[in-house]
C-alpha cells in the first residue's frame, strides 16, 4: 500500500510540473500584452515600457516561469497585473461564490436525479419511464444559459421572487446568500440532473440483470424490494463517479451561468483575466484548478485501492 | 411555501419601511466593464473614469455634460498674453478624503507625476507641452508651457489630469483618495463598487447619499436587471435592439445621446493597394453607411464623413464626399489597375459595432469586388497585431477620445497616414488660441482627411442610456467617460 501510494504521489508531482509548463507556455504564447492593454491606444511607447517594468514583465520568460513556480511552492500565487491584488486573495473571494454554487447545484441535481432515475428504472418500458426519460432528454438538450434566461424572465421580471442576478454576499446571512444563488443553481442543476438520472436508471437496470438480483427474487422478494435492498447500493458506484466529475465541472465550468447572473465567481474572474491578458491570474487560477483535479484523482486512486486490493500490486 | 412567504413578508415589510422613512437617496448604476483598478491617472480603461471622475477625483478644470469646460478645483485663471503662462487660483478650503488639505503643492505633485520620465499615465501626451509647474503660494499655481496651446484647459479636464494626494499614491489603485463629493466605500471585485457622499465636500452637497456601480457584462443580463428594477440606470446600453421595449414601458426612460466615438473603417495607408488614394476612395464609395447603422446598430448612430463629432460646433458635414456609389467604386478600382478587385483582411474587435458592422461592410465591399477576409480578434490581440504590429488591411474601431483628429498628424499611428500639410496644419492649430481661427483650422483639417479618404468614415457612436423614469439629472451625451453623480436625484 505504501509503495502504491508513493508511486501515485510521484506521478502526481510529475503531472503538476508538466501542467505548470504547459499552462505557462500556452498563456504566454497567446498574442497580447497586459501593459499595452491597460494603457490603451493613446499611450506613448515609453509609458508602456515603464508599466512593463513596474509589472516585472521586462524580465525573460524562463526567469518569470521559475519565479512563478518558486512562488507557488511557497504558497504565493503572484499579484494580478490589472487589479494589483494578490491572486490568492482574489481566488479566495471568488471561491466563496463558486464553491457554494457548485454544491447547491449538485445537491439539487442529486435530489432530482435519484428519485427520477429510480422511478424510471422501476417502471422500465412503461409510461412513467418514457415520460421521465423524455424529460431528461429535453433537460440535456436545452442550453442552460437559455434556461437561465427563462428562469429570470419568469421568477425575476414577472413574479419578482428573486433578483435578476448578482450575489448579495454571505455577510447578509446564509438565507439571503442561498436565495440569490437559487436561480443560477437551478439553471446549472437541470442538465446535470438529467444526465445523472439517466446514469442512475441504466446503472440500476444493469444491476437488475445480475445473478444476485435473480437470487434475491428467487428467495421471495418482490421486484421493488429487491431493487431497494440489493440493487440501489450496487448501482451507486457509477453514479458517484459521475457526481465527482460533475462537481469539478460545476466549479470551473459555470462561467456562462455566472455571466448570465453576473455572479462574481471563479469562471468570470478567469474570463476577465483572459481578455485583459492578466497572465498571472490566468496561469495561477488554471494551475489551482489543475491541482484540485489532480488531488481529487489521487484521492480517488487511493480509494479504489482500498476498495479493490488487486489494484495495489498491479500498478 | 412557508419559507417563501416568510421571505416575501420580510422583504415587503422592509420595502414599506424604507418607503415610509425617507425619500430614496441611493442609486445603482450598471456597468458593462469592471475597472481594472481605481487610479484614473495610470490606465486607459474608461470604466475607471465612469466611477471615479468628478465623483472621487477632480482636476483643475472639468467637463460639463454638454462637453464644455468649466472650472474645477481652480476657481479662476489668468493666461499671459503670449499664451504660455497659466496662473490658476485654487478654491480655498478643499480637503482630500483623508482630511489633509488640497493646495498648490498637490497640484504640482500631480502634474509632475503625470509627466515624469517613469510615469505610467495613459495620456501622457496631454502634458507634453508643460515646461514647469511652480507653486506661488498655497492657493496659486503657475504653469509654463513651451508653446501656446489652445487645448490646454481642455487637456487639464481629462480624468488623467486629476489632482491626487501625494500620501495616497501607494494604495491609490485600491483605495482612491480625492477631493470629490463622494468617497470610496467598498469594492467587491467582480460584483460592485460603492461610493458614499462626502460630508466635508467643499462644493454643494449632492442629493444621492450612496451610489453603487454594479458590473453586468452580459447584455441580456443587463436587460433583465433593468427590467427587474435591480439597477436604476445603465449608460451606453449594450443591446440597442431592446431599447424600444424600454421606451414603451412607463417605468423607464431612454436618453438618446451621442458619444465621442468616431466609428471608422480604419485603413492601412501604407499597405498596397491602400497606398493608392483611388483605392481608398473606392472603398469609401462602396460603403453604405445607412445600411450599417440600421443593420448593426438598429438605427442608432449619426453618419460622419470625416473624423469629427457631429455635435461639435466646428463640425463640417462631409458625408457627400463618400456617398454610396458602387459603380463609381468599380470605376475607381479599374482606374487604379484593379478591375477585378483584390483581397484584404478585416480585423474585428469584440464590440457589436465592429462584429455586426463588419459583416455588413464585408458584404458591401464584395459587391465591388473587394474580398475582405473577416478575422475576429480580442482587444489584446487587436492591440498587438493591428495597433502595434500594423499587420492589417482594414479594421473597424471606434475612436472614443474626445477631439482626437490630431492622430492623423502622427505618421507612425497604426493607419499610417503621412501628410506633411496636415501635420503642419495641426501644429498651427495646437498653438492657436483664438477660437475663430481654431474653428477655421479644424474645419480645414476635417476636409483634408475626408478628401484624402484616409479611412472609411462610418458613424458617430450613439450613447443610449436606460434609466428609471424617476431618476433625473443624468448626462445625455458622453463628452468623456463619467457618471456625474452631483446632479442626479429622485423625483417625488
Amino acid at each position: 500500500m505504501l509503495r502504491y501510494s508513493l508511486k501515485r504521489l510521484f506521478s502526481l508531482m510529475i503531472s503538476l510540473a508538466v501542467a505548470s509548463l504547459v499552462i505557462f507556455s500556452v498563456v504566454e504564447i497567446a498574442p497580447g500584452d497586459p501593459a499595452s492593454y491597460m494603457l490603451g491606444v493613446n499611450a506613448q511607447p515609453d509609458t508602456v515600457a515603464a508599466l512593463r517594468a513596474e509589472l516585472g514583465l521586462d524580465v525573460s520568460r524562463p526567469e518569470r516561469y521559475l519565479s512563478w513556480v518558486a512562488g507557488m511552492l511557497q504558497g504565493d500565487f503572484g499579484t494580478s497585473y490589472t487589479y494589483r491584488t494578490p491572486v490568492a486573495e482574489m481566488v479566495k473571494d471568488r471561491l466563496w461564490v463558486s464553491l457554494p454554487l457548485a454544491l447547491y447545484a449538485l445537491t439539487l441535481s442529486t435530489l432530482i436525479a435519484f428519485p427520477a432515475g429510480i422511478f424510471a428504472a422501476s417502471r422500465r418500458g412503461k409510461t412513467g419511464d418514457v415520460v421521465v426519460m423524455g424529460s431528461t432528454q429535453l433537460g440535456i438538450a436545452i442550453p442552460n444559459f437559455w434556461f437561465a434566461m427563462i428562469l429570470v424572465l419568469i421568477f425575476a421580471i414577472n413574479l419578482r421572487w428573486f433578483s435578476a442576478g448578482g450575489f448579495v454576499g454571505w455577510e447578509n446571512g446564509i438565507w439571503a446568500g442561498l436565495h440569490s444563488l437559487t436561480l443560477p443553481a437551478i439553471a446549472l442543476a437541470l442538465p446535470q440532473a438529467s444526465i445523472l438520472a439517466r446514469v442512475m436508471r441504466s446503472s440500476l437496470l444493469d444491476i437488475l440483470g445480475e445473478d444476485f438480483m435473480r437470487t434475491a427474487r428467487a428467495k421471495g422478494l418482490t421486484r421493488k424490494q429487491a431493487l431497494w435492498r440489493h440493487g440501489l447500493r450496487n448501482a451507486l458506484i457509477p453514479v458517484l463517479t459521475i457526481i465527482g466529475l460533475q462537481f469539478s465541472f460545476l466549479l470551473a465550468g459555470s462561467i456562462i451561468i455566472e455571466q448570465v447572473f453576473y455572479l462574481p465567481g471563479l469562471g468570470r474572474l478567469v474570463f476577465q483575466a483572459i481578455s485583459a491578458r492578466d497572465l498571472i491570474v490566468v496561469e495561477s487560477v488554471v494551475m489551482l484548478l489543475v491541482f484540485a483535479v489532480i488531488v481529487v484523482n489521487f484521492v480517488v486512486d487511493l480509494a479504489y485501492a482500498v476498495v479493490d486490493p488487486r489494484l495495489r500490486t498491479r500498478t | 411555501m412557508t419559507f417563501r412567504s416568510v421571505i416575501l413578508a420580510a422583504s415587503s415589510v422592509l420595502a414599506m419601511s424604507a418607503g415610509l422613512a425617507t425619500a430614496k437617496d441611493s442609486a445603482t448604476f450598471a456597468m458593462q466593464l469592471e475597472p481594472p483598478h481605481l487610479d484614473p491617472t495610470s490606465a486607459a480603461a474608461q470604466a475607471i473614469d465612469s466611477v471615479v471622475y468628478l465623483n472621487i477625483f477632480e482636476g483643475l478644470t472639468r467637463f460639463m455634460g454638454d462637453g464644455s469646460i468649466a472650472p474645477g478645483l481652480a476657481e479662476s485663471w489668468e493666461i499671459s498674453d503670449d499664451g504660455t503662462v497659466y496662473t490658476f487660483q485654487l478654491h480655498d478650503g478643499v480637503t482630500f478624503h483623508d482630511g489633509s488639505s488640497m493646495d498648490a503643492e498637490d497640484v504640482k505633485f500631480s502634474l509632475d507625476r503625470a509627466r515624469a520620465e517613469d510615469s505610467t499615465n495613459a495620456q501622457k501626451a496631454l502634458f507634453a507641452g508643460i515646461e514647469s509647474v511652480e507653486v506661488i503660494d498655497p492657493l496659486t499655481v503657475k504653469i509654463t508651457l513651451a508653446n501656446p496651446n489652445g487645448n490646454f484647459l481642455f487637456n487639464l479636464a481629462w480624468g488623467d489630469a486629476v489632482v491626487v494626494a501625494p500620501e495616497s499614491i501607494e494604495d491609490i489603485k485600491t483605495n482612491p483618495i480625492g477631493t470629490g463629493a463622494y468617497t470610496f466605500s467598498e469594492w467587491v471585485q467582480g460584483d460592485r463598487i460603492v461610493l458614499e457622499r462626502n460630508p466635508d465636500y467643499w462644493g454643494e452637497q449632492p442629493a444621492l447619499a450612496k451610489a453603487t456601480f454594479k458590473m453586468i457584462s452580459d447584455p441580456t443580463a443587463a436587460f433583465a436587471a433593468m427590467m427587474a428594477e435591480d439597477v436604476d440606470a445603465i449608460a451606453n446600453f449594450p443591446a440597442p435592439e431592446n431599447l424600444p421595449q424600454f421606451e414603451a414601458d412607463p417605468r423607464f426612460q431612454v436618453l438618446y445621446g451621442s458619444s465621442e466615438g468616431e466609428t471608422i473603417l480604419s485603413t492601412n495607408n501604407k499597405q498596397p493597394p491602400f497606398d493608392d488614394v483611388r483605392v481608398r476612395q473606392a472603398v469609401a464609395h462602396a460603403i453604405n453607411r445607412e445600411a450599417i447603422i440600421d443593420g448593426a446598430m438598429f438605427g442608432l448612430g449619426t453618419p460622419i464623413g470625416t473624423h469629427f463629432a457631429p455635435h461639435h460646433p466646428a463640425y463640417v458635414d462631409l458625408t457627400g464626399n463618400s456617398a454610396h456609389d458602387p459603380d463609381k467604386a468599380k470605376a475607381l478600382l479599374a482606374e487604379a489597375g484593379l478591375p477585378d478587385g483584390f483581397e484584404t483582411t478585416l480585423h474585428l474587435p469584440p464590440p457589436s459595432y465592429a462584429r455586426r458592422g463588419g459583416e455588413i461592410v464585408a458584404a458591401q465591399l464584395a459587391e465591388v469586388g473587394i474580398k475582405a477576409e473577416i478575422i475576429n480578434v480580442e482587444w489584446a490581440q487587436w492591440l498587438e497585431t493591428v495597433f502595434r504590429g500594423k499587420n492589417f488591411g482594414l479594421t473597424i474601431v471606434s475612436h472614443t477620445e474626445p477631439m482626437d483628429i490630431g492622430i492623423y498628424a502622427r505618421p507612425e499611428y497604426y493607419f499610417q497616414y503621412d501628410n506633411p500639410d496636415f501635420q503642419s496644419l495641426i501644429e498651427t492649430l495646437n498653438v492657436t488660441t483664438d477660437p475663430e481661427k481654431r474653428t477655421e483650422l479644424l474645419q480645414k483639417a476635417q476636409t483634408i482627411i475626408s478628401e484624402d479618404y484616409v479611412n472609411g468614415f462610418l458613424f458617430q457612436l450613439a450613447w443610449p442610456t436606460v434609466a428609471n423614469a424617476k431618476l433625473q439629472g443624468l448626462w445625455v451625451n458622453a463628452p468623456t467617460a463619467a457618471t456625474d453623480l452631483s446632479a442626479i436625484s429622485w423625483t417625488d
